[in-house]
């Protein structure tokens, strides 16, 4: 009976992972964006940042946005070209070394 | 001037084929002059889930290539005096036709009807070319799962990018008592999601698959689905009609709470 894996009757609700896979899943393919490319990108942001203030790199996003995107997230940046967009949430509010 | 739809996806086997043949149904049942044309070459479908099998002469590829003429390739269903089908061909394949010989075709069947509903094939490549190149507006099917929906998004960049006028989605396949408990995305979620006007939503409806077997289409008839159906055709005709999702339940249980809620 080893081999079966009881399904958790305190899983989170399967509908919600579902949605947020796809979030992530979709962000990667509308940018045309390979997502280790992004992987990477996001890593080497962080470490720069995180130089000077405390990052919280789990909850750190990055994503290209087009211009004329169909999602209202798209929309809040107005601009002509294609942009680099990064959520990057910060543990303290301040910078390290100082004070 | 007819107006030219296609019912695409992207992945298969989420219910482009039923879609198209419940909405076709359903453009007939309410009056409308209506050719349905399976353009997935090689794998021909409509027809079956129509029950028209035993009545195809002449295919979609025998009119482009001029074997025979346009009227006797189309099969009139004998149930809906509106509906028409114009079959696909089952030993060909895709590169049989091109994208501009469809746009030919269709522009051929223009005056004669009052909707032209193309049943797309699965995937992103010819087949998909041909079928998109001569309609007006697309619906896109999906179901509420992760990799229909990555498919139906790419489709939806690629109608975009070709400059469909019109995109609407159809979440196929719903079960409401599981979006309950929170083990299925919701309409809303889908639609969020893929941020495309909804044009219906479809429960998962066991009359479905006795309606297949049976080579009936349900539109209209008195079940969730058929009724889900006629409701995308009113709104394709430019009715007001309010998005209701019934609940179908499975299980005895499920069949006795939907008895009592009928009675």
């Amino acid at each position: 009976m080893e081999h079966i894996r009881s399904a958790s009757p305190y899983r989170k609700c399967s509908g919600e992972v579902a949605a947020k896979r796809l979030r992530f899943l979709l962000a990667a393919d509308r940018s045309g964006f390979p997502p280790e490319t992004l992987a990477m990108l996001r890593e080497d942001i962080c470490r720069v940042i995180s130089r000077y203030l405390d990052v919280d790199a789990s909850q750190m996003e990055v994503r290209i946005r087009r211009p004329v995107g169909r999602n209202a997230e798209d929309r809040l940046y107005a601009g002509d070209l294609p942009a680099l967009c990064a959520v990057i949430p910060l543990k303290s509010f301040r910078l390290k070394g100082i004070c | 001037m007819s107006e030219v739809i296609v019912v695409t996806s992207g992945k298969g086997g989420v219910g482009k084929t039923t879609t198209s043949a419940n909405i076709g149904t359903g453009l007939a049942i309410l009056g409308k002059r209506t050719v349905m044309i399976d353009t997935d070459i090689g794998l021909r479908n409509l027809d079956v889930v129509m029950g028209l099998e035993n009545r195809i002469v002449y295919n979609l590829v025998d009119v482009v290539e001029g074997n025979c003429r346009m009227k006797q390739a189309l099969i009139r269903d004998k149930r809906y005096p509106n509906l028409y089908l114009l079959p696909s061909a089952q030993t060909r394949d895709k590169s049989a036709v091109n994208p501009e010989q469809m746009r030919k075709l269709v522009e051929d069947l223009q005056g004669d009807f009052d909707y032209i509903l193309l049943d797309c094939p699965a995937g992103i490549e010819q087949g998909y070319k041909n079928a998109v190149a001569g309609a007006d507006r697309a619906l896109v099917v999906t179901t509420p799962e992760v990799s229909a929906i990555r498919d139906a998004d790419r489709i939806i960049g690629l109608l975009d990018a070709g400059q469909m006028k019109s995109i609407h989605l159809i979440v196929n396949r719903v079960r409401q008592d599981m979006v309950r408990r929170g083990d299925m995305m919701s309409v809303d979620d889908v639609m969020d999601i893929l941020a495309v006007p909804l044009i219906g939503a479809i429960p998962d409806d066991e009359a479905i698959v006795i309606s297949t077997n049976q080579g009936e289409p349900l539109a209209g008839t008195d079940t969730p689905a058929g009724q889900a159906f006629l409701d995308i055709c009113r709104r394709l005709l430019g009715e007001d009609v309010p998005l209701t999702l019934p609940n179908v339940s499975f299980g005895l249980f499920g069949r006795l709470t939907n008895l009592l809620r009928r009675a």
